[in-house]
């Protein structure tokens, strides 16, 4: 078997769980005899989920033009809560039997009250995930709400939800957040052993499928990983950050360019998984602490704005010398904050190359700016 | 409806008295330290009795009021609005945040002068540009202390005891701050006092809303405009208070007088939204045809209290005052505060758009009206957000709806021509015509 044959085969248990995401969760539901639940942001705390038997799967978009949202959600909207939402209307998650949210931004959470109202579901629920992450009186607060959510998953599934089955959830997600943290490390290295784009495939398909299956194959990858001929050299060393982005279309064609993704902060990338749940205190508290003081959404990075340190660490660390700015056209969080990234990363002098995108990416024109940015990276390499 | 009526009108006889407050208020903000006080800045809706409890010489600048201030002077707004984007942010942000940033980015007070740069700032967050616009101000003006509490803890009719705690905690963190900040110490009595002046403000307001559920309505939107900004600048203050009391008095008496907002009231319609404050000049439009905007959840819930009266109609929410309460100590008073606040109306669509449509389709039954106008407001995310489903759930409750697409502080998105003409053809729907056409 050819390098490239091996290369795609390791990979393609991912791409195949993104790809049939909706096959597999039927496949789970009869293998089970489980709920599959659909979750609209990463503040969702899926351990919760996970420990009443439920597989949490995160509803994205289709990345195709769509015409069924325009009654539902006003246009000024980012158009990744419309495509997600046009999936439901469409049919396409008709295996969910529950939605959930976690208090984030306002785009999404339309998202899911235009779903609740118009897409016949057995349960939803609105957790008020609180925004003053910064505060102390977060994660009590949390807390608290985790106890009226599991009370609510308890009712709906007529079964208690016991403090075995929580240890479990927790052990399988951090377990699960541990392997993308060394596979992430092997990044760091002069000719990362995974271009960006297998990232994303990771990161993606770990939202989608059960994170038993997906440990078991992370296990395996990183054994495979440890062998994989370093043949394709890293070219120009890119960050990529900012909103909602599971473009893998994009992600091929910038490394299709002699450069690689070795690092990002998208909640499709590290900040899903970069903390744990902590091992001591109160279960659900732990699991509130864990989502309060994880790596923050621009929504919730106030009144510090921490993600700041956070990027110029990431790009320290794994060597970048560029940065893509993805701005999801109206994404207000992040067009807040991306001005004062930019600055920051230039003074650190890294150089960016601001793109706002739709969900459909313009690649032909994205690539000439894509090539041009490179180009100039790689003449300051020179001189 | 009364076809071709007419009613007597008369102009409010407090009308100098609001443009007085309203000109002390910014002139105050701008004086402050000229007195040795205080300035802080922080959004409409903040706990804007808290601070109260530094001293009598705290002034605030409110930061949407101030906003749609620059938005009402086009000229002044497109020049900060330029300043903005040419400063690097995006065009699409909400508009109210692009006028103030520029305003301090050319350091030009709308109101003369350069711009008064805040002591402190005294925040709250829950649409996603509170707390981020104070972000970017400190960004734009050098480091300012900046505390800003979450107030997204779900819906009211959902509220539990770790709620309000929560809020309660927050505020409590927030006196600690705003003691360790200016180096004062906190007087519970002034906070106490404005926390009831509060209660007599947005309750009062409420109760002067209730008012125009009368045929003819004594108040039409466009000038209740100017009335109710007073609760989104100095809701707190007993001045305020006062002045919504002779108020309310003088609204009670148009009606028992018969005294109309519009001579010609035959159309009774309400807008959602803040209205594209640079085009208030379509209000004047519609009255050629008998249509007069009687309010909307806007200008009744931004900052009126409400709740279910025993006969089932919706008014002035009870004080903790008239309900015999006395507020005795600080933790009292926050927890007072934090429940009375919860429960305004305009902060229960964030958590649900059925929730606003509810309120909508109440306030069109009681307040007897004919159809809804709904600006799709580019301008901010946060009173547009589930507006669309909004429109769905009213047309489903049998309401005539018009929905036309603006921005309430960028004069750029907004299309006054082709908004009239679409008023001229939901006018044809109801059957309306312009006086003096057959």
């Amino acid at each position: 078997m050819s390098q490239a044959s091996l290369d795609r085969e390791t990979f393609e248990v991912f791409r195949n769980w993104r790809i049939n995401r909706a096959q597999y969760a039927k496949e789970w539901k009869h293998r089970t005899g489980g709920k599959v639940m659909g979750y609209f942001c990463t503040y969702v705390p899926e351990e919760l989920i996970y420990a009443a038997g439920i597989l949490p799967v995160r509803i994205l978009g289709s990345h195709e033009v769509q015409d069924v949202t325009e009654p539902h959600i006003f246009a000024m909207f980012c158009p990744f809560c419309r495509d997600c939402l046009a999936q439901g209307l469409k049919g396409k998650y008709d295996y969910l039997d529950g939605i959930t949210i976690a208090q984030s931004c306002l785009h999404i959470r339309q998202a899911f009250t235009s779903w609740q109202k118009h897409i016949p579901i057995d349960y939803s629920y609105y957790l008020p995930m609180p925004h003053h992450v910064q505060s102390p009186r977060a994660t009590p607060f949390l807390t608290k709400e985790l106890e009226l959510f599991k009370g609510s998953l308890e009712k709906w599934l007529g079964k208690t939800i016991d403090d075995q089955a929580i240890d479990n959830a927790i052990d399988v997600y951090n377990r699960n957040r541990q392997f993308m943290w060394k596979v992430f490390e092997l990044r760091k290295g002069d000719t990362p052993p995974l271009t960006g784009e297998e990232a994303m495939e990771l990161v993606l398909s770990s939202q989608m499928v059960d994170k038993q299956d997906h440990n078991a194959a992370l296990e395996g990858l990183l054994t495979r990983l440890s062998k994989r001929e370093k043949t394709r050299p890293a070219g120009t060393r890119l960050m990529i950050l900012g909103s909602e982005d599971d473009d893998i279309e994009f992600v091929r064609m910038v490394e299709s360019c002699n450069s690689t993704f070795v690092i990002d902060d998208h909640c499709t990338g590290t900040r899903y998984f970069w903390n744990n749940v902590e091992s001591d205190g109160d279960r659900l508290g732990r699991i509130a602490d864990r989502y309060v003081t994880r790596v923050p959404c621009p929504s919730k990075d106030w009144p510090n704005r921490t993600r700041v340190d956070h990027v110029l660490k990431l790009a320290k660390d794994y060597g970048v010398q560029g940065a893509i700015v993805m701005q999801q056209k109206f994404c207000d969080p992040h067009e807040l904050d991306n001005p004062a990234l930019i600055k920051a990363l230039n003074g650190a002098g890294i150089k960016t190359l601001f793109l706002e995108f739709d969900v459909t990416v313009p690649i032909g024109q994205f690539k000439v700016r894509v090539e041009a940015f490179l180009e100039i990276l790689q003449e300051d390499d020179l001189f | 409806m009364s076809k071709n009526g007419k009613y007597k009108t008369a102009p409010l006889k407090c009308w100098a008295r609001v443009k007085e407050l309203r000109k002390k208020y910014y002139e105050d903000y701008a004086k402050a330290h000229d007195r040795n006080g205080l300035r802080w800045a922080g959004g409409a809706w903040s706990f804007s009795a808290i601070p109260s409890g530094l001293g009598e010489d705290v002034w605030s600048l409110t930061s949407e009021p101030y906003a749609a201030s620059i938005a009402f002077n086009k000229e002044f707004s497109l020049r900060c609005l330029e300043a903005t984007e040419k400063a690097g942010y995006a065009r699409d942000l909400c508009a109210y945040m692009r006028n103030y940033w520029g305003s301090i980015i050319l350091n030009e007070y709308a109101f003369g002068g350069t711009f008064p740069k805040p002591d402190f700032i005294w925040q709250d967050h829950i649409c996603c540009s509170h707390a981020k616009w104070y972000q970017v101000v400190c960004d734009l003006e050098g480091v300012i202390p900046h505390f800003s509490m979450d107030v997204a803890a779900g819906p009211y009719n959902e509220i539990a005891p770790h709620k309000i705690d929560y809020l309660v905690n927050q505020m409590h963190d927030g006196i600690e701050w705003l003691e360790k900040t200016t180096g004062r110490t906190y007087n519970d009595e002034l906070l106490i006092e404005a926390v009831k002046n509060e209660f007599r403000s947005t309750s009062t307001w409420a109760e002067i809303c209730t008012y125009n559920k009368h045929v003819p309505a004594p108040l039409e939107e466009k000038t209740m405009y100017s009335l109710y900004v007073l609760g989104t600048l100095d809701k707190h203050s007993r001045e305020v208070a006062d002045f919504y009391e002779e108020l309310r008095d003088e609204v009670k008496d148009r009606v028992d007088q018969g005294i109309a907002a519009i001579p010609n009231e035959r159309c009774r319609l309400m807008s959602d939204t803040q209205p594209p404050w640079g085009f208030l000049s379509i209000f004047r439009y519609m009255e050629e045809f008998g249509a007069i905007s009687v309010g909307s959840l806007y200008t009744y819930g931004l900052i009126g209290i409400w709740e279910d009266k025993p006969d089932g109609s919706w008014g002035p929410r009870t004080t903790p005052m008239e309900q015999g309460i006395e507020i005795k100590d600080r933790d009292q008073a926050l927890r007072l505060y934090a429940d009375w606040t919860l429960s305004k109306p305009e902060w229960q669509h964030f958590y649900s758009p059925h929730l606003k449509t509810e309120m909508m389709a109440r306030i069109a039954k009681e307040w007897h009206l004919n159809g809804i106008l709904l600006h799709y407001n580019r301008g901010c995310e946060g009173l547009s957000v589930g507006i669309a489903e909004n429109r769905l759930g009213l047309i489903e409750a049998g309401f005539p709806v018009m929905a036309f697409e603006g921005n309430m502080g960028d004069e750029r998105e907004f299309d006054e021509a082709r908004v009239r003409v679409r008023f001229d053809t939901f006018m044809e729907t109801l059957g309306i015509k312009k006086d003096g056409k057959s």
